[in-house]
């Protein structure tokens, strides 16, 4: 099937006020193209409001070989994570 | 159903019938591409707007059923009439041929449906202008696909644009009928029930001929217009496209699933 168009990575926002999260990919021969392959194949029930394409060619990813430099000390740092206050009653979206 | 007592229902039963089965059938050959296409993702775009178009025909074909009196269904009217009771326009039961043949289909009928149900909204019968409203925002997306690819495969590789021109060229005879006057239309557009057809003609024609030149492509012309689908005189392809579409149902009456 594939005739080696580039690929897009799509994002999505589902609702005003959310961040747009990555949805998964789509295969288009440019952004326009890409942009309404991404609404045919992950907003067809509703589910976004405003959609982003990138050339996946354009990301750059950590590598899997410097997962213990890149994470691990992040672990033992407990100070950093935000687990000592007392949350009051009736907060929601903590 | 708001101007059933001034106007002959049989003749709005025949409206909806007419536009009803446009969409049916086209519909139906845009899912000939199902698992066909060139991209997947292109397979995905082709049955969306597919299903649009059912949905389209389903409310029609409904409304024509009960206008009718005949306690017909919309199933009753898809698959169980006969070749020659469908009431379509020649354009739209045109086999897919390549891509580019479809994209043609596609531009042509989109921009038609376009300028036909932006004028509909309008429509003093109410089941009418309801569905307008809705379908007019499908259609607007399935002429924006149409004019995306035009202007790709035309401004494309030199294979490309000999293909979309091609496309272009073989399908525009059947545009004619898009405009024709129809009897059914007219008496309707009396009462402001339906749309003139020949209205249409300088919208769609100003749009496809922007289209066509942004793609450097040529607009079609000679004087051939085939006609005959709304009085159900079809083309030679035409049978085996409704046999298809009625085996199922005619095999098991009444499935479901």
């Amino acid at each position: 099937m594939s005739t080696g168009l580039p690929l897009w990575e799509v994002f999505i926002r589902s609702r005003r006020g959310l961040s747009h999260q990555h949805v998964g990919s789509v295969h288009a021969s440019d952004a326009e193209m890409a942009l309404r392959n991404a609404r045919d194949l992950y907003t067809r029930r509703g589910e976004g409001v405003s959609i982003w394409v990138v050339p996946a060619a354009q990301v750059s990813a950590s590598s899997p070989d410097e997962k213990e430099p890149f994470f691990d000390p992040a672990a033992d740092k407990t100070y950093r994570h935000p687990t000592f206050y007392r949350i009051p009653e009736g907060v929601k979206n903590l | 159903m708001s101007t059933s007592s001034l106007v002959d229902n049989s003749l709005v039963a025949q409206y909806a019938l007419q536009l009803g089965d446009d969409a049916l059938i086209l519909s139906q050959r845009l899912s000939e591409w199902c698992a066909h296409s060139p991209e997947l993702e292109e397979d995905v775009a082709l049955a969306n707007l597919a299903l649009d178009l059912l949905g389209q025909a389903r409310t029609l074909l409904t409304y024509a059923g009960t206008l009718e009196g005949r306690g017909r269904s919309e199933d009753d009217l898809a698959f169980l009439r006969t070749e020659r009771e469908f009431r379509n326009v020649l354009l739209v039961e045109q086999p897919n041929g390549d891509f580019a043949v479809t994209i043609a289909r596609q531009l042509y009928f989109a921009t038609y449906q376009y300028e036909l149900y932006t004028a509909l909204r309008e429509s003093t019968d109410a089941e009418f202008a309801g569905l307008a409203a809705k379908a007019v925002k499908e259609v607007a997306y399935h002429r924006d696909h149409a004019v995306q690819w035009t202007l790709r495969l035309g401004d494309g590789t030199e294979e490309s644009h000999r293909r979309m021109q091609e496309g272009l060229d073989l399908l525009w005879p059947y545009t004619a009928e898009l405009f024709a006057a129809d009897s059914v239309a007219l008496a309707l557009a009396e009462t402001g029930v339906a749309v003139d057809p020949r209205t249409l003609r300088p919208a769609w024609e100003a749009s496809i001929a922007a289209v066509i030149e942004a793609a450097t492509l040529t607009m079609p012309g000679g004087s051939w217009q085939p006609r005959g689908g709304r009085a159900g005189e079809h083309t030679e392809g035409f049978g085996l496209l409704v046999g298809e579409m009625q085996a199922l149902h005619r095999q098991f009456p009444g499935a479901a699933w």
